[in-house]
């Protein structure tokens, strides 16, 4: 269970996240969308306490996120591709972490075999495609085996075997009764593996409601999606390219 | 729903679970054998160079077998940098403050593990070089021995500054962050900066971090040209110190208040 309540953050002049409040619930996959530069990056940031908010804040649990005792074994999180040395080998990335929150050696194994990572563990990770470092990012969200994941967009370069892994990988661990929070910008992804929406647009709730009703507010959930953050987009490109020009 | 057995012994992420964490990734990286090997390699090399061109046996001979400490600090300096700043090129940071979100307790860990290793790193070069700078003496000069007084404490000392100035490194990768700044601040401070008070400032160099390490900590007996009063090799190895745990606490405030 994660509660956000009144989250706000700027950098400069620039709004990134603007009073949201929601709760992500256990036992289901809550998907977090917006479009590009709406804000939910940032939202995972202050989740984990590598931003601090100028308002509000997140309780996972019931604890603030540097209050965890262990905190890789009460949350996994997957914030970017690539948040690891490339002069290491996955496995020593892993071992690393492992040590950090006395996670037994034999979890790192285990992991790299989950993503099917094993025989590529001993590579420098620097080498991995964008596949690759994915699935290591989610082995190290998955490393302490912990009941809150929150995963900035897993399928990220991902090959379509690759995203159909994850999408059963998140639906069974919530069906383990995990809590499970997935940011992506790919209405139509999520739409097949969440249980629950968080909309967020400039910074700003937009909606916090399930699928199934988000997807009856319009004719289909993508133009339910549109109709949503239509007002709260920067970057929209025109239907005809050659409008603009000619 | 599988959950991993309840702590160890201790309850919560402490500084033994961060340092072995910093343990592990800093011997997982090529270029830290690389660097340290090349230090003390460096090291003997030059104090071999030094002694077999050594002619004046009333010189401090044990300083001159520590030559060639002061070209491999910049290179320990950079190492240390790298062990904060590759954190951040990488992206790395964010796992690391993930796993343990104290962040002194990380910058405390990194620079114990840090400092252990080139300190042994350092001794080792020191001890090596020592050695092998008296035995490449001319046959009509006699080698310093370890029990000749202050020799011993030139030796230690000198091997120690590989270490502080490693930190000094860290602390300083730790307030800038980006590598090249960091580095340019670095060899900045430890070798341009003497450059330019040599001309006008004579005084202050004897607080330079490397005229500490080549003139206060490494020689028998401090030097004073008439110019400049070199620190006594403890007050220098305080000088040292006191550098690396201010820039080490400045490294440790910024990081706790910045966003990663």
């Amino acid at each position: 269970m994660i509660e956000a309540r009144g989250l706000s953050k700027r950098y400069g002049s620039a709004v990134a996240v603007d009073t949201l409040t929601f709760d992500v619930r256990s036992s289901m996959v809550t998907g977090f969308l917006g479009p590009n530069g709406s804000g939910k990056s940032t939202t995972m940031r202050l989740m984990l306490g590598l931003d601090t908010p100028d308002a509000g804040q997140v309780r996972i649990g019931g604890r603030r996120y540097r209050d965890l005792r262990w905190p890789l074994r009460e949350v996994g999180a997957l914030l970017e591709a690539r948040a690891f040395h490339p002069g290491r080998s996955a496995r020593a990335h892993l071992r690393a972490l492992a040590a950090s929150n006395a996670i037994p050696r034999s979890r790192v194994e285990e992991v790299l075999g989950l993503v099917g990572l094993a025989g590529a563990a001993g590579r420098r990770a620097g080498t991995f495609s964008l596949g690759m470092a994915q699935r290591l990012g989610i082995a190290a969200a998955l490393l302490g085996d912990p009941p809150v994941l929150l995963l900035d967009e897993p399928v990220n370069g991902l090959d379509p075997e690759g995203i159909r892994w994850v999408r059963s990988l998140l639906r069974s661990l919530a069906d383990e009764g995990r809590t499970v929070f997935v940011s992506s910008h790919l209405i139509g992804e999520l739409a097949r593996t969440a249980d629950r929406v968080v909309v967020i647009g400039r910074g700003r709730l937009l909606a916090d409601t399930s699928v199934a009703e988000l997807a009856a507010r319009s004719a289909s959930l993508e133009d339910s999606f549109f109709e949503l953050t239509s007002g709260a987009t920067d970057h929209r490109g025109t239907p005809d390219a050659k409008a603009k020009t000619s | 729903m599988t959950t991993l057995a309840p702590g160890t012994a201790r309850d919560r992420v402490r500084f033994p679970q961060a340092a072995r964490m910093e343990w592990i990734k800093l011997r997982s990286l090529r270029s830290t054998w690389w660097v340290l090997a090349l230090t003390v390699a460096g090291a003997v090399g030059i104090a071999v160079a030094v002694g077999v061109n050594t002619e004046d046996a009333a010189a401090d001979l044990t300083n001159n077998a520590l030559a060639g400490i002061s070209l491999g600090l910049l290179l320990v300096g950079v190492l240390g940098v790298l062990a904060m700043t590759g954190e951040y090129s990488s992206g790395m940071i964010r796992a690391t403050l993930a796993a343990v979100p104290n962040r002194p307790l990380v910058l405390a860990a990194k620079a114990g593990v840090f400092g252990a290793i080139a300190l042994a790193a350092g001794e080792a070069a020191a001890f090596v070089a020592f050695f092998a700078g008296g035995a490449a003496l001319p046959a009509a000069v006699p080698a310093p021995t370890l029990g000749q007084p202050g020799v011993l404490r030139a030796v230690v000392l000198g091997g120690a500054g590989y270490c502080l100035i490693g930190l000094l490194g860290v602390g300083l990768g730790a307030v800038i962050r980006h590598t090249p700044a960091a580095i340019a601040v670095l060899v900045g401070g430890v070798y341009v900066l003497a450059q330019l008070l040599a001309g006008f400032a004579t005084w202050a160099m004897a607080y330079l971090p490397i005229a500490i390490v080549a003139n206060s900590l490494s020689v028998v007996e401090p030097v004073g040209d008439g110019q400049v009063r070199f620190l006594s090799p403890w007050a220098g190895l305080g000088m040292l110190c006191l550098y690396a745990a201010a820039t080490l606490g400045a490294g440790a405030f910024l990081l706790a208040r910045r966003d990663a």
